[in-house]
């Protein structure tokens, strides 16, 4: 007997109407790293457009800048970008101190690249662990975690706080380091150096993780750009980029005499400065493979810097030297200043009227720029992959809302 | 390697001047950051040339900033040297040159000095795309109205927020939707 169309479940199957449908994804969706909204309108599975709200942090921390003195103001970056703090603390810094025209001491100088490049390796082992959990991984975030904890140990001996730490600050740091952590540091970099292998073989090489990121939300050069994209965002698309390199003299300053490569694709290849595993051939530059492996790089780049810089704060004698005061005066004008931080570039700009108190504080976030352009990496994908990419570039909202 | 202090020095800013004739009412190149003022109804057209130009491409815009210059105590209003306005700030870089610009833009705080209603400047969101959502934050929290931006609303605020944070004159509001403020 012939099978009526009723019957037959091929029919039945392409006989499916599918309707366009709003679906929220956040502010609590665990994917989202923190209380990001997602608005997608999906066609059955494919995303035909993305609208990200923002806003559920927002404290308005400018304002609060109005209100206080610049080294006041410290505390509050550290609540920007809450997973690398330190390095916001260095960014204000500079910034109220480009308009000062204060400098710090050689040794003051050595031992800030050797905070900021281990809250580096702090924020991208986060970024590292985190984009496993989005992949559906459980695992890479207990092994990522379990390295940071041991950072947030080094940095609450020397500062007393292992996530908000004002460490450092508008002249210099708030103390030196307690005696023996150079050594300890260096025990945690000698313990650290292997397990880069294992990150390798559990996320760059996996199989499934190839599968999930490579050619998925590919950011070309002139998008990146034009969105103000900046850090491993701009740098995973191809762009030679690297505020400690190409930034102001007031900040590459600070790494002068150091050597590191930046971390990006050119000709084809990144550079050969570790053993690192070959591309996937499925991976395209620009798309969340490389925007991972660029942090991946970065990781080793830090260490190496690291140990740099242990190097050149020991050989430093002298004092550390005093932070400016509390209520040190901000000469009348404006300065602006963009640091590499761990998310990209993090921007400050400070308007001073001759008081302690600046007229303006800004604070130009990397993660919100990042954040703009992921309706245009979104558009046409599929809903698995929205937290793909959106993972992949590796936001903060503190930072996004400020 | 390119230092940002390379711009210094009269430099492409005079090309700006004879390829736009009175497009650049002010400028400062010796300051920390070195600037240039146009007036508010030439921002697109200076923008876009600064963007297309060959000579220096600032293919990228880093941050848009509006700063209120009002000082709303009157003894010490007395004693300040300026007009009170609204100054915004956009800050420009060039990936290709590695040099920065900042371009400042006077503005009045309220538009036909009717306290209430907005200034109005031209919106750059369809030169740089990062304008977009700089130009919605500086809206949101300094109230000052991007003619031609595609989709003004409130970004960081609720949409129902009623003033505009960072004007130098804002007052807390006491409560919203029945939550107690301070």
């Amino acid at each position: 007997m012939a099978l009526s169309i009723d019957d037959d479940p091929r029919i039945i199957e392409f006989d499916v109407r599918t309707d366009e449908m709003l679906v929220n994804m956040g502010p609590q969706h665990p994917s989202t790293h923190g209380v990001l909204r997602l608005v997608l309108r999906t066609d059955g599975e494919v995303v035909s457009e993305i609208e990200p709200h923002v806003g559920y942090l927002h404290r308005c921390a400018e304002k609060i800048g109005e209100n206080l003195t610049a080294r006041q103001w410290i505390p509050y970056t550290d609540r920007m970008d809450y997973l690398a703090a330190m390095n916001m603390n260095l960014g204000w810094a500079l910034a109220v101190e480009k308009l000062m025209r204060l400098e710090v001491s050689e040794k003051a100088r050595h031992l800030r690249v050797l905070i900021a490049e281990m809250g580096r390796i702090a924020s991208h082992l986060v970024g590292m662990g985190a984009y496993g959990l989005d992949l559906g991984t459980f695992s890479p975030f207990l092994y990522a975690f379990r390295e940071r904890e041991k950072i947030l140990d080094l940095f609450e001996e020397a500062c007393g706080a292992r996530l908000t730490y004002s460490y450092i600050t508008v002249g210099g740091l708030t103390a030196d380091l307690p005696p023996g952590w150079l050594r300890r540091c260096e025990a945690f970099l000698d313990q650290f150096a292997p397990v880069i292998a294992e990150y390798h073989a559990l996320l760059t090489t996996n199989a499934i993780f190839v599968k999930r990121t490579a050619g998925i939300g590919v950011l070309s050069r002139e998008l990146a750009i034009d969105y103000g994209c900046s850090g491993p965002v701009l740098r995973g698309s191809g762009v030679d980029q690297d505020l400690r390199r190409d930034g102001e003299s007031i900040y590459t300053s600070m790494y002068d005499g150091y050597a590191f490569e930046v971390a990006v694709q050119k000709d084809g290849r990144y550079p050969r400065d570790h053993a690192y595993p070959a591309v996937p051939t499925d991976a395209v530059l620009g798309d969340c493979w490389h925007r991972f492996f660029v942090r991946m790089l970065e990781v080793v780049q830090s260490m190496d810097l690291v140990r740099q810089a242990i190097d050149r704060y020991s050989a430093c004698r002298g004092p550390l030297g005093e932070p400016a005061k509390l209520t040190e005066k901000i000469p009348a004008g404006d300065a602006y200043l963009e640091t590499e931080c761990p998310k990209g570039q993090m921007g400050f700009y400070v308007v001073g009227d001759g008081s302690p108190i600046p007229w303006r504080a800004r604070a130009r976030s990397s993660s919100f720029s990042n954040l703009s352009v992921v309706a245009e990496l979104c558009r046409g994908c599929l809903i698995a992959d929205v937290p793909a990419i959106v993972g992949s570039l590796d936001i903060v909202m503190g930072e996004i809302d400020r | 390697m390119t230092s940002r202090e390379s711009n210094r020095g009269p430099g492409f800013v005079d090309l700006v001047e004879t390829a736009l004739p009175g497009a650049v009412t002010g400028r400062n190149l010796e300051a920390l950051d070195p600037w240039i003022e146009c007036p508010p109804a030439r921002l697109a057209e200076v923008c876009r040339w600064l963007k297309t130009n060959p000579h220096v491409r600032f293919d990228a815009l880093e941050c848009i900033t509006a700063v209120d210059w009002f000082e709303p105590d009157p003894k010490k209003a007395a004693k300040v040297a300026w007009q009170p306005h609204i100054e915004l700030v956009y800050h420009l870089w060039s990936t290709s040159a590695r040099v920065s610009l900042v371009v400042k833009v006077k503005l009045p705080r309220w538009k036909d000095d009717v306290p209430g209603s907005l200034p109005e400047a031209p919106s750059v969101a369809g030169i740089w795309r990062t304008a977009d959502w700089h130009e919605r934050e500086v809206y949101d929290l300094s109230g000052i109205h991007f003619t031609g931006h595609p989709d003004l609303r409130r970004i960081l605020c609720p949409e129902d927020w009623e003033g505009y944070p960072l004007r130098r004159d804002y007052v807390m509001p006491l409560e919203y939707h029945g939550i107690r403020g301070r």
